[in-house]
Parts: structure tokens; C-alpha cells; sequence
């Protein structure tokens, strides 16, 4: 289990756990491991563990080492830094019995481990440590004790929505599927295909504790009737990906997928399939007809997945962080998770936290915490004590929040009736640095680079939004223009096929909501408050 | 009764909006007796009046001359008509959009020159980088796609306009033909 | 048979399970747009021209890909979707170089049609003037990627009627283009049993027989309902 171990049969006085998920791997925390390992051996430390471990949070400070027994986190731990040296000395003459626990800091103190409880803690590549913190009991008990109606109660009363970003009741879709009636298969897919830009929740998941998603999909799969699965995983996720067919090998092994599973009468199997990289081959038609080997498109809804899906088969499609929340919503039961939430939106979302804030990083926090919480609580305000200009939620496909909406709570209703939404997990936040017209220009550019060219709303749409950005951005624009990008982006919405589509406008007319001052400011006096965007001053306006 | 200052001029195109409105045949001097002909190519007027009550505008924004005459002629006219398809959308002018205007010239004045080889730099207007639709430069009041667009259509839009009407007939017209 | 009855502009109307908002539209003579539908193949509801409101939600779903359902009310024509159709018809025009006056299609062509029947007199928006290339090496046929609109009739009336699978699709957002044989010249294509449907089937100019002219390329006849059911399988 771990790379360093005491003599057999003396657990550990101290452990380093070191973070090697993706962000700290390509900081060469592989390499530390061995080097720590070395250290340790060298100095004649023989009752300190090294082991690997997933993500553990602060991501922007990697390396990261962890030391569960004194609670102490090690941060931008190089291999030969200062800080490798002063966690030899620590683990050589800590004694976990008497070392006053630090107080966690403001980073962890206010986020709720649901998702993330394994993450950090277990070794991603070793299923029996996964085991030895309650692994698959979910599954067990599901099988042993509980009908599928039964299951899916539970996920109903639990209140689980879906956090692909749609967030549809993740109970009512599975009944639906388990409705559904078949001549012979359905199937579960995983939407693993994350492609917002700056969003990293669900490789980290996968990266940091891969059985926690194989036995969410498991449970699933037991649920509505399935016996066979995909986790569709974008192929820029390699270490993800190894994680994962690892975790199935083993599982496999230990008899939690396959044939019989838990000596019953259910059978299971799953395949890892690869996306190229399409952002729309996130949206589940596209996936589906990824998967089945043709261009990865959207079609229209209806008929859903669920009814119709992969190969014409129900088809249960739920993304890597609603299902990592299956087991325990199965462990503690439904009535649990709902304490933690607010309103309709129940449990807790993880967060990339980007942006000018002091840190940022992987957090998960409760449905209801407010926007300031997050940033200034968590992230530790702004960079530079800059003032706060606007948190971005949802990337691509959300909006702006500006300072005024600060007290916003992170649940679904309230972020979209504001204009945003809660998106699959992406949050910028932006000082004064920002131009706001600039900031909705990128994102138009990324949705229109991702446009799959099926529908002529989105195709040329997306086009033509960014050609009218380009013209206020460069000064050349009058309120004729303005006008034109308001419908258009209304049209946009309204008529694409696709969620892209029907989203791509959201971050244009968030900032025209909130910032439009500053659209007008590039228009009728040709200058940019923010200082961003070079406007030629004084041409002549010519096309 | 005073008669309507009416004018007409080209820009970038091959005067066949122009060849249209003469097909109004008979139907010209049935006009000529409610607008008094001030501007236009087809007579002899050296310069564009400062009161034009309405003129007809052919051909795409396609050099610096053009810009400058689309510009001057908007000044002085109170109504202007984007006259035929190639000052509504640019039509074959607008082809070299694509292609990219030094390409277009080293072909037409090097490549396929037997005389004089070389790109002209004097007495020939520059080139825009693209050529533009009227409605890109200078505001528009009415647009008459066609190309050419019908005598009758003409007609009826003109009809229109000097009765004081919004130009609903011009909703008729149809792109190429 | 199973028979619903539904409201489309106000008018009431009865439909049939499995016909779409399109098919009962039409057989009541209630005009909704189309430009990618083509009675005789699938559909791919791409070209968004047939959107229409369904209440109670004022979701906006296209006409040819969705089935009646008894009770439903349906806006097929209103202000706001004359615009829409407007927007989409112009986006259309501007993301190529369509030229009417010199194209082989001009005045049998079905954009050219739909912007005057929405009364586009010119265009607000900005052309995007890209760069395309026409593939004239096929000995009967050629392709002006100028003229096309991606509805993509080629490829399903290739496949679906044909049985060929010579046209594709390649790239993504405004560099998609139909392919033939995954991307090799037409006139290499190992597929392609030059039968012509796809020239017959294509909207616009885009697809055409070699040695016409200006306007020459002549009406298209409905073949299609001849040859397969609704749903694009040979009868
Ligand atoms: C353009 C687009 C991209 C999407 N990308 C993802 C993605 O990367 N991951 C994901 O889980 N869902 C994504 N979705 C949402 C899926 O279509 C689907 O709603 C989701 O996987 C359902 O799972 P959930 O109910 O558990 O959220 C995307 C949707 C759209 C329109
Ligand atoms: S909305 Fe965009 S991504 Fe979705 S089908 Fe249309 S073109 Fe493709
Ligand atoms: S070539 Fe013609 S039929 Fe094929 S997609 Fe283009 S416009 Fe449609």
C-alpha cells in the first residue's frame, strides 16, 4: 500500500502523504516520494510512512505532503528545497501524541468533504486502502439489503442534482431509465469528458479516488437495470485514465465489477472509452454517438438518453461528481445528505478556484455558502488587495457576478435567476484589471472555436457575436452594433439545438446586465476603463 | 408644383442597375414629369448637387474614391437607395473579399499583363482592403436588391417614394436574378 | 390508428402518432420553413429555420424532428420567429460567399428563395468572406463550398438512399465541410457511383453538373417520396 513502509505489522508513527495527482505530478512530486523515502532511510527514520496519495487541495502551492497523524501540510515542497528538508526533520521528531494539532486553516476550515472525504487520504491506486475507509459497503449493501426501488429512493430523498451542470434531479433520471423497458440492454455512462476551460473537479475525482466513481456507477447500474458501462474520459487526462483501468482491474479482481458481483445475481461491466478533446462531445448526445464510433454531434431531445440512448438502448448518463456522491448518499442514507444545502439545492459542489484571488485551488463546499464565503473566507480575498471586480461561474457557458451580488448563495435557483449559473464547477474571480468586454470576448472565442458546426444559430452565431466583440473591443462600434449583439445573442439562445449553443450568448449578456457601462464606455467614448483593450483612437469608421 | 431634385451615380459596379432603370422606357418621361433629373452618369452634369431630395446609389465601396463619393453624396441627399446587389451586399465586387486585394491585382496587372506589367500606382484609385456595402459606410434609407433589379420593381419603389410613402415595394426584390 | 388533436396557430388540427409538427403543419397547409428537411430522408433539425413555440414552456423545437402529442399548442409563425428565421437566413448568407447573380443555381435555389420570402432586402451583420475551395474532379459533377450551407442532404441522401457513404462531414464550427471519402478529391473517390442524387438533392448551388452555366442548373424534382418512406427507408 504504501511506497515506504515500517517493518511489517508496526503501523507508522507518521506518514507523508504526498499529492500525486495530476498539478503536483507535473511538479515532480513522483520524484519526491523516492527522494523523501531515501531521506528518511538515510537519517535511519524507520517508523515514518511515505505513500501516494490524490489531490489535496491547495493546488497552487504544490508539491503538496500532508501529515495526517500532526495534521501538518507541507507546501511547495521541491525536491532538495527548504521545505523537504524542514518535513524530514518533522516526520524524524514528530510525536503525534503530543504535537498540538494546528488549527485547519481558513483554506479547509469552512469546506464539507463529501466528494473529496477520500481524496488525499487514500492511495488512487490501491483498492484495499479504498476498502479500509468503507469502500464499496455502499455496493454491498445495496445488493444485499436493498431492492433497486429502493436504492433510488434514497437517491431522490437525498436531493441529488446533477453536476454536469444541467442539475436535474439525479433520482427522477434514474427512474426514468429504470422505467424504461428494453429487449436486452441499458447502459451507465460516466460523463468524464470535463472541458471547460480551467475546470479540474472531475480529474482530480478520478485521479484521487477512481472506486469511489466506479462503485457510484455500480449502484447506478444495479438501480435501473444496467449491465454495462462507459466512462467516456477525454484523452488529455492520461494519469486519470491509468487510474482508472487500474481501479477496474482491481475491482474486477476483488469481484466489485463483473460477472456475480458481490456473489448475487448482478453483473456489471465497464469499459473506458476516449474523447478527443471536443468540448461539445461533453453534451450527451454527442457523447453517446462518440461512443457508438460516428461524428460526435448533437442531436435534438426528445427522445432523452434515457429512454434512448446509446445504440437505441436506455441509457443512464450522470457526470463523475454525481456519481461520486452515490456511495455515500447509499452509506449514511438519503435523509442525511439533505441536512447539508439549502432549498432545492441539497449536499455540497466541488470548486476549481481560479482567478485573482490569494488561494486558489480544489475546494467543496455546502450548497448555500455565499459567493463572499468562497472567495474571501476560502480564497483569502484578492491578490494584492486589488479591489474585487466579478466572479465568473460556469465558464463558457455562464456568467458574471459583480461585486453587488457578493452575497449570493451557491445553489442552483438563486445562481441563475442572477443571470449565471452553477455550471459544472468552474469559478474565476476577477479584479479591476479585467475589462468585462474583453473577459466575455474570450469565452465567446472558446465557444465559437468549439462550435460543432451542426446548427446554423450556433455555427455562424458564434462567429458573429465574437465579430461584434472584435468591433466594440477595437473602438469601432456604435450603438447600432450594440443593439445587433443583444438580439443576436437572444437568437442564439433561443434557437441553437445544443446546450453550447443555447449557452454560448450567457457570458455576453451577464456583462451587459451588470457592466454595461462599460460596453458603453468602448462604444461612445472609445476608451477602456479597465485599460485592457488598445483602442485606436480617432479612425475613421469604415466597415 | 416643385419637382423632386432626383439624382443618380455609380460606384463599383458595371452600370447595369443603371441599363435597368432605362428599361423603364416610356414609363421615364411619365417620371420626368415629377422629378427633375439634377445628377447621374447617363447625363452630362459635372458636379453633384448640395440638395438632392433622392438618388440612387450602384456599385460597391470598393476604392478611395468610392468612399469618398459615397460620402459626399450622402451629405447632400436626403434620401439614398442602395441601388442593385452590388452596393446591397457587394455582390461580384465583393468576391475579391476572399481572395485578398494584392492577390486579385498581381493576377489582373502582372500574371495575365502582356503590356505595362506592374501594378499601377497613379491615376488609378486605391483599392480598399475589401470592397463594403453602401450600409457599411453611410447610412441607408432604402435597399433594392437585384441584380439588376426589374424595371417594374424600380418603378413601383419610385412610385412610392415620391408619393411619400415608405418604400414597401422594395420588399419584393430578390437577390441575383 | 392512433389519433391526437393539437392547436398550430391557433387553428385546430389532427395529426397521427408518429408525424412530426412539419408533417401535420403542411397537411393543414400552415406554412413552417425548412431548409435541411427533405421529405424522404431523416432529419437533422440543423438548419433551426422550423423552430417552433410549444406552450406551456415557450421552448422553441424544431418542427421536423418532433412527434405530435395530443393537446400540445403550437406558435408555428409569430413576429419574434419571423425575425429568428430572418437572422438565420442572413447568418447564412454572410458565413460564405454566395454570389446570385453568377451562381449555376441563381433562381433555383432555395436560400435565394427564403430571402426573399422573408423580405431580406440587405444585411446588417458583417460578411466573413472565408477563403473555400471548389472540387471540380469528379468527370460529371464539381463542389463550390462557397455555395453550401452544411444542410447536409448530400450526405444522408448518399447514405440513406445511395447506400454509397461517399459524403461526409469534416471539421467543426465555421470550417465544417462535406467531404467525399473522408477527404480525398471526388474524382478519386472509390465510392462514389456518380448516381447524381446528391446533386439532385442539394439546396443551393453548391452541387452541380459540369458544363452548366449561370441559372442553368435546373429545378430539382421531389424524387425522394418515390423511392423511400418518411423516415429515408428504401419503400
Ligand atoms: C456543450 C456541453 C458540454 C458538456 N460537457 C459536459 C462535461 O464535460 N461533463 C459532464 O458531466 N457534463 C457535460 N455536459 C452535460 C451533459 O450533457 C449531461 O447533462 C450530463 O453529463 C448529465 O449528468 P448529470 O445529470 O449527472 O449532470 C455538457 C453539456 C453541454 C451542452
Ligand atoms: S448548438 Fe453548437 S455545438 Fe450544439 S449542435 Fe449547434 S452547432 Fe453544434
Ligand atoms: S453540398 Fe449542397 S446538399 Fe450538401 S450540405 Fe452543402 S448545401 Fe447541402
Amino acid at each position: 500500500m504504501t511506497e515506504t513502509s515500517p517493518p511489517a505489522g508496526r503501523s507508522p508513527r507518521v506518514t507523508a502523504n504526498v499529492c500525486q495527482a495530476a498539478g503536483c505530478v507535473s511538479l515532480r512530486s513522483v520524484e519526491l516520494s523516492k527522494d523523501l523515502g531515501d531521506r528518511l532511510q538515510k537519517a535511519g527514520v524507520t517508523d515514518a510512512a511515505v505513500k501516494r496519495v490524490g489531490c489535496l487541495g491547495l493546488c497552487a502551492e504544490g508539491p503538496l505532503v500532508r501529515v495526517p497523524e500532526t495534521g501538518q501540510l507541507f507546501s511547495e515542497v521541491g525536491v532538495g528545497s527548504e521545505a523537504e528538508a524542514a518535513l524530514v526533520e518533522h516526520l524524524a521528531t514528530a510525536d503525534p501524541t503530543r504535537e498540538p494539532r494546528p488549527k485547519p486553516s481558513s483554506f479547509f476550515a469552512s469546506q464539507v468533504p463529501i466528494v473529496l472525504e477520500n481524496s488525499g487520504l487514500v492511495d488512487p491506486e490501491d483498492i484495499d486502502d479504498y476498502i479500509a475507509r468503507s469502500g464499496y459497503e455502499a455496493l454491498t449493501t445495496a445488493l444485499t439489503e436493498m431492492t433497486p426501488a429502493q436504492v433510488i429512493d434514497q437517491i431522490v430523498v437525498s436531493g441529488l442534482r446533477g453536476r454536469g451542470g444541467a442539475g436535474f434531479p439525479v433520482g427522477i433520471k434514474w427512474q426514468t431509465v429504470a422505467k424504461s423497458t428494453t429487449t436486452d440492454h441499458k447502459y451507465v455512462i460516466c460523463n468524464a469528458d470535463e472541458g471547460d476551460p480551467g475546470a479540474f473537479m472531475d480529474r482530480s475525482v478520478l485521479e484521487s479516488d477512481p472506486h469511489r466513481v466506479l462503485e457510484g456507477m455500480a449502484i447506478a447500474a444495479y438501480a435501473v437495470g444496467a449491465d454495462s458501462g462507459y466512462v467516456y474520459c477525454r484523452a488529455e487526462y492520461p494519469l486519470a485514465i491509468k487510474r482508472l483501468k487500474t481501479a477496474i482491474r482491481q475491482a474486477r479482481r476483488k469481484g466489485m465489477l463483473g460477472q456475480n458481483i458481490g456473489d448475487s445475481q448482478f453483473n456489471f461491466h465497464v469499459e473506458v472509452r476516449l474523447g478527443a478533446g471536443a468540448f461539445v462531445c461533453g453534451e450527451e448526445t454527442a457523447l453517446i454517438a462518440s461512443i457508438e464510433g460516428q461524428r460526435g454531434t448533437p442531436r435534438p431531445r426528445p427522445p432523452y438518453p434515457a429512454v434512448s440512448g446509446l445504440r437505441g438502448r436506455p441509457t443512464l448518463i450522470n457526470n463523475v461528481e454525481s456519481l461520486a456522491n452515490i456511495a455515500p448518499i447509499i452509506r449514511n442514507g438519503g435523509e442525511w445528505y439533505a441536512k447539508t444545502g439549502v432549498g432545492r439545492s441539497k449536499g455540497t459542489k466541488v470548486f476549481a478556484l481560479a482567478g485573482r484571488v490569494v488561494r486558489t485551488g480544489l475546494i467543496e463546499v455546502p450548497m448555500g455558502m455565499t459567493l463572499r464565503e468562497v472567495i474571501f473566507d476560502i480564497g483569502g480575498g484578492i491578490l494584492d488587495n486589488r479591489p474585487f471586480k466579478a466572479v465568473q461561474t460556469g465558464g463558457p457557458s455562464g456568467g458574471c457576478l459583480p461585486a453587488e451580488m457578493l452575497d449570493t448563495t451557491l445553489d442552483y435557483e438563486s445562481l441563475s435567476e442572477k443571470g449565471s449559473i452553477m455550471g459544472s464547477g468552474g469559478m474565476i474571480v476577477l479584479d479591476d484589471t479585467s475589462c468585462m468586454v474583453d473577459v466575455a470576448r474570450y469565452f465567446m472565442d472558446f465557444s465559437r472555436d468549439e462550435s460543432c458546426g451542426k446548427c446554423i444559430p450556433c455555427r455562424s452565431g458564434t462567429t458573429q457575436l465574437r465579430m461584434l466583440l472584435d468591433k466594440i473591443v477595437e473602438g469601432n462600434a456604435d450603438m447600432l452594433d450594440l443593439s445587433r449583439l443583444e438580439e443576436l445573442a437572444s437568437m442564439v439562445k433561443a434557437t441553437s439545438l445544443c446546450g453550447l449553443g443555447q449557452n454560448a450568448p450567457n457570458p455576453v449578456l451577464s456583462t451587459l446586465r451588470y457592466f454595461r457601462s462599460e460596453y458603453l464606455a468602448h462604444i461612445k467614448e472609445r476608451t477602456c476603463p479597465a485599460g485592457v483593450c488598445a483602442i485606436a483612437s480617432g479612425e475613421a469608421k469604415t466597415s | 408644383m416643385t419637382k423632386v431634385k432626383f439624382a443618380t451615380t455609380w460606384l463599383d459596379g458595371c452600370s447595369g442597375c443603371h441599363m435597368s432603370f432605362l428599361d423603364l422606357d416610356e414609363r421615364l418621361i411619365e417620371l420626368g414629369e415629377r422629378i427633375e433629373l439634377v445628377y447621374s452618369p447617363l447625363v452630362d452634369f459635372k458636379d453633384f448637387p448640395t440638395d438632392v431630395d433622392a438618388c440612387l446609389i450602384e456599385g460597391a465601396v470598393s476604392s478611395e474614391d468610392d468612399l469618398h463619393k459615397v460620402q459626399m453624396v450622402r451629405e447632400r441627399s436626403k434620401v439614398l437607395i442602395a441601388f442593385g446587389d452590388c452596393a446591397v451586399t457587394t455582390n461580384v465586387p465583393g468576391m475579391r473579399n476572399a481572395i485578398g486585394t494584392a492577390a486579385v491585382l498581381e493576377r489582373a496587372y502582372c500574371d495575365n499583363a502582356t503590356h505595362n506589367r506592374g501594378i499601377p500606382d497613379e491615376i488609378i484609385p486605391r483599392l480598399l482592403p475589401k470592397a463594403l456595402p453602401v450600409h457599411h459606410v453611410v447610412h441607408i434609407d432604402c435597399f433594392l436588391p437585384g441584380c439588376p433589379p426589374q424595371a417594374d420593381l424600380i418603378w413601383r419603389v419610385l412610385n412610392e417614394l415620391l408619393d411619400g410613402q415608405a418604400p414597401a415595394a422594395a420588399k419584393l426584390a430578390r437577390f441575383g436574378k | 390508428m392512433n389519433v391526437c388533436t393539437l392547436k398550430i396557430d391557433g387553428v385546430e388540427v389532427v395529426g397521427t402518432a408518429g408525424e412530426t409538427i412539419l408533417d401535420v403543419a403542411r397537411s393543414n397547409n400552415i406554412e413552417i420553413p425548412t431548409l435541411c428537411h427533405l421529405d424522404g430522408l431523416s432529419d437533422v433539425a440543423s438548419c433551426r429555420l422550423c423552430v417552433v413555440e410549444v406552450a406551456p414552456s415557450g421552448k422553441l423545437l424544431p418542427a421536423c424532428a418532433v412527434a405530435v402529442e395530443e393537446g400540445m399548442e403550437i406558435t408555428a409563425n409569430s413576429d419574434r420567429l419571423h425575425r429568428y428565421r430572418q437572422q438565420i437566413i442572413e447568418m447564412v448568407f454572410l458565413e460564405r460567399n454566395h454570389v446570385c447573380s453568377v451562381c449555376v443555381a441563381n433562381n433555383h435555389c432555395e436560400l435565394q428563395d427564403k430571402a426573399a420570402e422573408f423580405n431580406l432586402t440587405h444585411f446588417d451583420l458583417c460578411p466573413v468572406n472565408p477563403r473555400l475551395e471548389v472540387d471540380a474532379t469528379h468527370e460529371r459533377f464539381a463542389i463550390d463550398h462557397n455555395r453550401c450551407i452544411l444542410c447536409l442532404r448530400c450526405v444522408r441522401v448518399c447514405s440513406e438512399v445511395e447506400g454509397a457513404f461517399t459524403w461526409g462531414v469534416s471539421g467543426r464550427g465555421l470550417d465544417t465541410r462535406v467531404v467525399t471519402d473522408a477527404g480525398a478529391p471526388w474524382g478519386e473517390s472509390d465510392t462514389c457511383t456518380s448516381c447524381g442524387k446528391c446533386v439532385q438533392v442539394c439546396p443551393t448551388g453548391a452541387l452541380f453538373e459540369k458544363g452548366r452555366s449561370v441559372a442553368q442548373e435546373k429545378p430539382r424534382r421531389p424524387f425522394l417520396p418515390y423511392l423511400t418512406d418518411k423516415a429515408g427507408v428504401p419503400a
